[in-house]
This record gives C-alpha cells, sequence and structure tokens, in this order.
C-alpha cells in the first residue's frame, strides 16, 4: 500500500473543536507566510536566519519555537480547566475522553519537552558562548542541525492535530497502555518519533556545548573563574549526555516491541513493564533537574546584577549544581514507590531525594546572602526571581513530603502530585526562563523590553500561579487524583472553580508577555541599549554591543576574575578602543541542517505511518545530505580587519567615544559602572 | 597599546582552529560516551528479562559458543588491523592505510555476515524475538551492535573512498582518529556482549 496506515479517515474533520482550532491555527500560519511574501523576506529570512549558524540566532529561533509551544501547550491547559470546572456532578463537558486524553499528554510533552527545552537551549545558545568570550560553539553546524531537528520533532507533534491523533497514555506512556495492543492507532508513535527525534537534538546540543566550555574559553578564565550561568549549564549537558541515551533507548525498546513484536514491555512473553518505568525515570528525573539548573544560573546572574554585588558563594553554587546533578541521578524510584520495591528501597530511595533539599537550600541561602546589604533594584527579573524563591521553596517542601514513601502511597498520582511538580517547574524553571528572557533580551536585540508591562506579567502569573495550583494540593488531599475527565463530588467543586479562574489569570499574564513584546519593538527607540551593558553587568555578555556582532568580540578579551567585565570596568580596560584588529575566522552559513531536518520530518512522519518507501526516502536523504556537508569545501571563511573596524567604530560612535581621537589615557577615567564597594 | 595588538594575535591563534582534530575528537569521546550508555540501557533490559523465556528457548539451547568464538576473533583482529591503518596513518603511507582499511573492512564484514547468519537460523527454527522477553532482549542488544558495526563498515568503505581520492590530509586523519574510536569502542562492548550473552548464557 503506498501509503501505510493513512487513510483519509485519519483526519478528524468530523470533530467540530479540532476542526475550528486546525483552521484557526492554519489562518495565523496563512497570514504569517503572506505577510513575509508581501514584505518579500523570504530572502532575508532564509539567508540570515533559517541558514544561520551564528549561536546568537539559533539561540532567538529556539525561543520562538519556545514561545509557540508555550501558547500551545498553554492552550490545552485551559482546555483542561476549563473541562474540569465544567464537567462536575455528572455532567460531562465538552470534551470527550478520547480526546481529553490527548490534551493533557500533549500537554505534559509539549511543555517539558517543545516548551521547556528549546527556552533553555535558546537561552544557553545565545549567552554561553558570550558569557565565555568565545566567537561561536565548537560544531557551529551541528548546533544548526540540532535545531532542526527540533523543528522536525515539533512538526511531527502538531501535524498529530490534523492528521491522525496523538498518544493517550499520559506524557509518560506507560506498557501495557502504550503497546500495541492497548494503543492500536498512531498516537503513541507520534510521541515515540518526535521525543526520539528532539533527544537526538538535544544530545547533539549538549555533546556541542561541553566542547565548547572546555575547549573555547577565553585565555585566563579558569574552571572555577567560568560565571554561575555556563556553570549550572555545564552541569545541565553533562546530565543531558548521561541521561538522555537511556530516554533514546526506551523508547527504541517500545517501538520495537510495537512494530517488530518484541516483547519488551508487553503484558504477555515474559515482557516487564516496570523496567520501563524504570528506564524512563533514569532519564526522566534527571531531565527535572536539566531544565531548573540552569534556572538557577539565571537567578544567580539576575540577584548579583541587580544587588549590585558580586555573588555570595560562587564555589559553593558550582559545588552545590553538581551534588544536585549526581544525587539527581541516584532518586529515579521515588516516582514508583507504590510499585512495591519492597521498605528498604523504598527508604534508599526517599531519603536520597531528601538530601537533595541541603544542596538547594545552601544555593537559596547564598542568593540570599547575595541580596542582603545590597542595592536592590526591583526590575522585572528581580521580581521573577523573587517570586521563585517563595513559590520554589513551597514546591520543594511539598516534594520533601512527598519523598516520604508511607505519604506518597496516599498522594501518588492525586492532584497533590499535580500541583508539586508544577510548583517546580513553573516556579523554578519558567519562571527562571522569564527572568533570562528579559534579563538577556537587551543583549540579543538592542532594546530593553517595557518594565510595566513586564511588572504587570509576572504578578498576573505569580498570583495566577497561586489560584491554579494551591487548590490542586487541597484536591489532592481531599482524595481527587489526575488525568479525570468529569468528576462527580460537589466538595471538589469550588476548589476546581478557583484553579480555573487561576488560569485565566496566567492566561492574562501570557498576553501581558506578549503586548510586552510588542510595545518594546514599537518603542525599540526610546528602549535603546546604546552601550551593551544596559544593567551594570558583571560578566563579559555585557562587554560587547547589543546585538553583539556576529564575531562577538572583535578582540577577545582576557579574564582575570569570575565577574569579568566588572573587573575590566574597575581597571578601566572596559571599552577600550584597539589600535588594530586581526582577521577573525568566522563559520559560513549552511542550509544542510534545514535540508536534514525536512528529510527528518519525511522519515518521522514515514515511520509513524507504516509508509516504508517514504522511510527509505527519507534515510537515504539524511545520509546523502549528510555526505555532501561532509565533502563540503566552503566552511568558513575570514572577516577581514576593515570590516571589523567599521563596525566596532559604529559601536563606539554610538557610545559617544571619539575613535579618532583616543588616548589611552580616556580609558583610564574611571567609566559609568564600576561596582559599588561593598563587602560579599 | 601594544598589548591590544597583541591580544589581538591571541584570538586569532585561539580561533584558527576551529574545527580542529582536538575538538572534533574531543566531541567524538562525548559522543561515545552517549552511545556507552544506551548500550548500558540496553544491557540493562537484557539482565533483566534473560531468564523471562516464556514458552521460548533458553540462551543454553541455543548458543554456539565455537561459532561465536569466531565471529568475536573476527572482529578482535579487525581492531589491531585498524590499529596498523593509524600507524601507517600517522607514518604518511597512503597505499598501506588503504591495504589495512581493507583487511579491517574485511574482518568486520565476516562478523557482520556470520551475525545475520546466526539472527537468520534462529529465526528460522522459530526462536525469533517474537517468541520471547529474552529474545527481545538479545535480538535487541546484539543488534544494536550489529547495527553499530554496519554504520562503522559504511563510515570505513567512505573513508577509504576519501583517502585514496585526497589522500591523508589533516581532515582525513581526524576523521580516521574518531572512527578508530568508534571501532575499538564497539570492540569493547563485543567483548561485554560476548562475556554477558554467550558465555554466560551457554553456561
Amino acid at each position: 500500500m503506498l501509503l501505510g496506515k493513512l487513510t483519509l479517515d485519519a483526519i478528524p474533520y468530523k470533530e467540530p473543536i479540532i476542526v475550528a482550532a486546525l483552521s484557526g491555527a492554519g489562518l495565523l500560519g496563512l497570514v504569517v507566510l503572506a505577510l513575509i511574501t508581501k514584505f518579500g523576506k523570504w530572502g532575508y529570512l532564509w539567508k540570515e536566519w533559517l541558514t544561520s549558524v551564528d549561536h546568537k540566532k539559533i539561540g532567538v529561533m529556539y525561543i520562538v519555537v519556545a514561545m509557540i509551544m508555550l501558547l500551545r501547550g498553554f492552550a490545552d491547559a485551559l482546555m483542561m480547566r476549563t473541562q474540569l470546572a465544567l464537567a462536575t456532578d455528572g455532567h460531562l463537558g465538552v470534551f470527550p475522553p478520547e480526546h481529553y486524553d490527548q490534551i493533557f499528554t500533549a500537554h505534559g510533552v509539549i511543555m517539558i519537552i517543545f516548551m521547556a527545552m528549546p527556552f533553555m537551549t535558546g537561552l544557553m545558545n545565545i549567552v554561553v558562548p558570550l558569557q565565555i568570550g568565545a566567537r561561536d560553539v565548537a560544531f557551529p553546524f551541528l548546533n544548526s542541525l540540532s535545531f532542526w531537528l527540533l523543528v522536525s520533532a515539533v512538526i511531527l507533534v502538531n501535524l498529530s492535530l490534523g492528521v491522525g491523533n496523538f498518544a493517550r497514555t499520559g506524557w509518560v506512556a506507560y506498557p501495557p497502555l502504550s503497546e500495541l495492543g492497548f494503543s492500536p492507532d498512531v498516537g503513541v508513535d507520534y510521541y515515540t518519533w518526535a521525543l526520539q527525534i528532539s533527544g537526538i537534538g538535544t544530545t547533539l546540543t549538549a555533546i556541542n556545548f561541553l566542547v565548547t566550555i572546555i575547549k573555547m574559553r577565553a585565555p585566563g578564565m579558569k574552571l572555577m573563574q567560568m560565571p554561575i550561568f555556563t556553570w549550572t549549564c555545564t552541569w545541565a549537558n553533562v546530565l543531558i549526555v548521561a541521561s538522555f541515551p537511556i530516554l533514546t533507548g526506551a523508547l527504541a525498546m517500545l517501538s520495537l516491541d510495537r512494530y517488530l513484536d518484541f516483547h519488551f514491555f508487553t503484558a504477555e512473553a515474559g515482557g516487564n513493564a516496570m523496567m520501563y518505568l524504570n528506564l524512563f525515570w533514569a532519564w526522566g528525573h534527571p531531565e527535572v533537574y536539566i531544565l531548573v539548573l540552569p534556572a538557577f544560573g539565571i537567578f544567580s546572574e539576575v540577584i548579583s546584577t541587580f544587588s549590585g554585588k558580586r555573588l555570595f558563594g560562587h564555589t559553593s553554587m558550582i559545588v552545590a549544581s553538581g551534588v544536585i546533578s549526581v544525587l539527581g541521578f541516584m532518586v529515579w524510584l521515588h516516582h514508583f514507590f507504590t510499585m512495591g520495591s519492597g521498605a528498604d528501597v523504598n527508604a534508599f530511595f526517599g531519603i536520597a531525594t531528601m538530601v537533595i533539599s541541603v544542596p538547594t537550600g545552601v544555593k537559596l541561602f547564598n542568593w540570599l546572602f547575595t541580596m542582603y546589604q545590597g542595592r536592590i533594584r526591583f526590575t522585572p527579573p528581580v521580581l521573577w526571581t523573587m517570586g521563585f524563591m517563595v513559590t520554589f521553596s513551597i514546591g520543594g517542601m511539598t516534594g520533601v513530603l512527598m519523598a516520604v514513601p508511607g505519604a506518597d502511597f496516599v498522594l501518588h498520582n492525586s492532584l497533590f502530585l499535580i500541583a508539586h511538580f508544577h510548583n517546580t517547574i513553573i516556579g523554578g524553571a519558567v519562571f527562571g526562563y522569564l527572568a533570562g528572557f528579559s534579563y538577556w533580551f537587551p543583549k540579543a536585540f538592542g532594546f530593553k523590553l517595557n518594565e510595566k508591562l513586564g511588572k504587570a506579567a509576572f504578578w498576573f502569573w505569580q498570583s495566577g500561579f497561586m489560584f491554579a495550583f494551591i487548590p490542586l494540593y487541597i484536591l489532592g488531599f481531599l482524595g481527587m487524583t489526575r488525568r479525570l475527565n468529569h468528576t462527580d463530588n460537589p466538595a471538589w467543586d469550588p476548589w476546581l472553580y478557583i484553579a480555573c479562574v487561576g488560569a485565566v489569570l496566567i492566561a492574562c499574564g501570557i498576553g501581558c508577555q506578549l503586548l510586552q513584546i510588542v510595545v518594546s519593538i514599537r518603542d525599540r527607540k526610546k528602549l535603546a541599549d546604546v552601550t551593551g551593558d544596559p544593567w551594570n553587568g558583571h560578566t563579559l555578555e555585557w562587554s560587547t554591543s547589543s546585538p553583539p556582532p556576529f564575531y562577538n568580540f572583535a578582540v577577545v578579551p582576557h579574564v582575570h576574575d569570575i565577574d569579568a567585565f566588572t573587573d575590566m570596568k574597575e581597571k578601566g580596560e572596559a571599552y577600550k578602543v584597539p589600535q588594530k584588529y586581526a582577521p577573525i575566522h568566522m563559520p559560513s552559513n549552511t542550509a544542510t541542517g534545514v535540508y536534514i531536518g525536512g528529510f527528518t520530518t519525511l522519515l518521522g512522519f514515514a515511520l509513524i505511518w507504516h509508509i516504508w518507501w517514504l522511510a527509505i526516502v527519507g534515510l537515504v536523504g539524511i545520509i546523502g545530505a549528510m555526505l555532501a556537508r561532509a565533502y563540503d569545501n566552503n566552511l568558513d571563511y575570514y572577516v577581514q580587519p576593515d570590516e571589523v573596524e567599521a563596525i566596532e567604530r559604529a559601536h563606539f560612535e554610538q557610545m559617544g567615544i571619539d575613535v579618532d581621537n583616543y588616548s589611552e589615557r580616556d580609558a583610564d577615567k574611571p567609566r559609568r559602572g564600576s561596582r559599588p564597594t561593598t563587602t560579599a | 597599546m601594544s598589548t591590544y595588538v597583541e591580544h589581538a594575535h591571541d584570538a586569532h591563534d585561539d580561533h584558527e582552529h576551529h574545527d580542529s582534530g582536538s575538538q572534533t575528537v574531543l566531541g567524538f569521546w562525548f559522543y561515545l560516551m552517549t552511545d556507552c550508555i544506551l548500550f548500558a540501557t540496553a544491557f540493562a533490559a537484557y539482565a533483566v528479562l534473560y531468564r523471562n523465556i516464556a514458552t521460548g528457548v533458553s540462551g543454553k539451547e541455543i548458543f554456539e559458543l565455537p561459532y561465536v568464538m569466531g565471529e568475536t576473533a573476527a572482529l578482535l583482529l579487525s581492531s589491531i588491523t585498524y590499529g596498523f591503518a593509524m600507524i601507517a596513518g600517522y607514518k604518511g603511507n597512503k597505499s598501506a592505510v588503504l591495504g589495512w582499511l581493507a583487511v579491517t573492512f574485511a574482518c568486520g564484514a565476516v562478523f557482520i555476515g556470520m551475525e545475520v547468519n546466526e539472527f537468520h537460523n534462529l529465526i528460522a527454527e522459530g526462536h525469533g524475538p517474537n517468541v520471547s522477553a529474552f529474545l527481545s532482549s538479545f535480538f535487541g542488544l546484539v543488534g544494536l551492535h550489529g547495527l553499530h558495526v554496519t554504520a562503522g563498515l559504511l563510515w570505513m568503505a567512505v573513508m577509504m573512498f576519501e583517502v585514496a581520492k585526497t589522500g591523508l590530509t589533516g581532515r582525513a586523519m581526524t576523521r580516521l582518529s574518531c572512527l578508530s574510536l568508534f571501532w575499538h569502542f564497539l570492540d569493547i562492548v563485543w567483548i561485554c556482549v560476548f562475556t554477558v550473552v554467550y558465555l554466560k548464557g551457554a553456561m
């Protein structure tokens, strides 16, 4: 059969809600495409963005994808809260179970894999090379390829909305439910292939950044002098390298079960479903630290910058992150205490889990001591950070509570659990990314974000979060379990209504953020950051212009201090006009990543629908594109000194430094932005 | 002032080797570590499932140690010959590199041929991966290794073509070093497979 399992019935044209959602999304897409065409921006988009290997542009594209997926995942969340607020006391609500189950599965997968991960990866892409004084990552083409693998996975997940269906298994896809016998259609296959593809991209990104951090730091920067965000990303990348292959393996086994009649996890022929749970969480638990550690790094940068102080306990922060990383690998079983491993095993994992609160507490106190006696500027990034400190502490404490196996037997899979992990992931990771977004936005685009709307967004998010999730703790205690489609218990009703209101408040927060971006673009002249250092920053990313030139640094800085840029400002070495520029070696743009991403999408789609000839086309295309790249000799070029000089001159002139009549003495004058002398 | 000129030179030199060998090889090492964990996952699955023979056979009934010894010998030999290819490469002896790579390729092909034959016989005799969790994990683990060796063979063919066309350039040597790491890594994994699966299973 030419089209495998794919028939016209796969398109849910009979379901009004899906048709409406699809046509809405399709219409929006068409408008965007039409606008690009109208303004003749296809060439620009292709040349400057899609085929770019510039880590800053790739980072921006990651965050664009993350934001689009945030909207998609949040739409799912709104639908769930609405359904549960309507479907009480015997009412069935608007979504039938087979649709509702797809919604909560998609919500989980999208928020973790396609919102949080790309957001984190995007910030890491933009910031880490700048913080370590590098001109790009170690493997720029690989970086572009990782991004396009993510896009390929995103396309597959969104395709499942209109062609076939998505998994109805929950985001963890536990067998035997996810096996062919119980999930015979393509939903689980969309899930496995989307996760496989994006997982490979993530693994490649981690390898890329580890090599970048080890090999490409600016001269003088010792490992322990790396900025804290770079350090937490390093730990996150170590975790990715160590844990993502486990997910790859587990999903491959699930696929073998589904495609070739293997029996890894089946309920018959000796398969062991519990092995899947172990493997999944041996990845899944480190994954939450992969998400939250970089966020911790962002909070550290933000709080030290806006307190005007050195970060308290830089070394202990690094060590604490390392301890969290190692312990993060030793606690996976707490996701299934109820599996029945026995009291001794459960006790081990329970205690190991509680121990994680120690290094986390170290961090929290470090942030508090950083703020102590500081001159804190209450900008939106600081609000997110303080909101995080309160919210995440609550989430951490409920986590310690559930780490008691006996308590977990009561709370397992109840809404208490849902409240707990949203408490840590939203209050920890998402608040962190949003803090990082407004903190580094001026670096990436050259103008600040509107502060008023930023603060409004924070307060909507913060209050919305409390309204949406504190009721879930109570509902958990009242006995409500997760993944219910409709309920019939009057005692739960008020809390479900409050939670729905909370979701609406968060929607207002997201609205404020979208508006903030629009308003800030409108006011970009007024909000412009001409110096490259809008916050009086401490680290190297602030020493170059905003947005940085594509080569990042005209002259690679020499580093003598953890707060390398503060050190330069204090010694009067910042903003010196170099006498002469050297040629700069840069990688050329390439479309190979786009092509491989395209072929991977074909391959994934073909595997999902059993269209074997197309799978072969996809695979051959991938290998062919890789070979073509391997023997492409046009990989890099040199930026000539006169071009560098012109760009740098423009930047200096913007800052009011006269390049032609420049003398060393000018540079020795104390400039703006040396740090107030407070003891750290 | 003059220090800045110096720095500019430093900067230039630091990034001269943008895609140089040492970065590539380090990156490849990290990749191998991820691969190592993938294999560890497959080994763990085998360790959990090897007793679950359901209605099928156990390892003792199907493993033929002498045959697997032959397979193992072919693969281990290919590691030595790859080592000779690398030594010849460092000496700049192009034809010796091509010769040793050809020998390595042949040994690897013998290994894969024997493995495919083993799989074919097992399935033909009704011991396919669909029979039991033990056989699933066996085919999964050994097949994962076999897929890696096959990919290594394809890569080796490409490298022989490259060396024959453009000679032992820096690029070719970096790639040969990575393939070398890959090939020896697969050898080590096979020693574990041989021990954990065949030796332990046949006893």
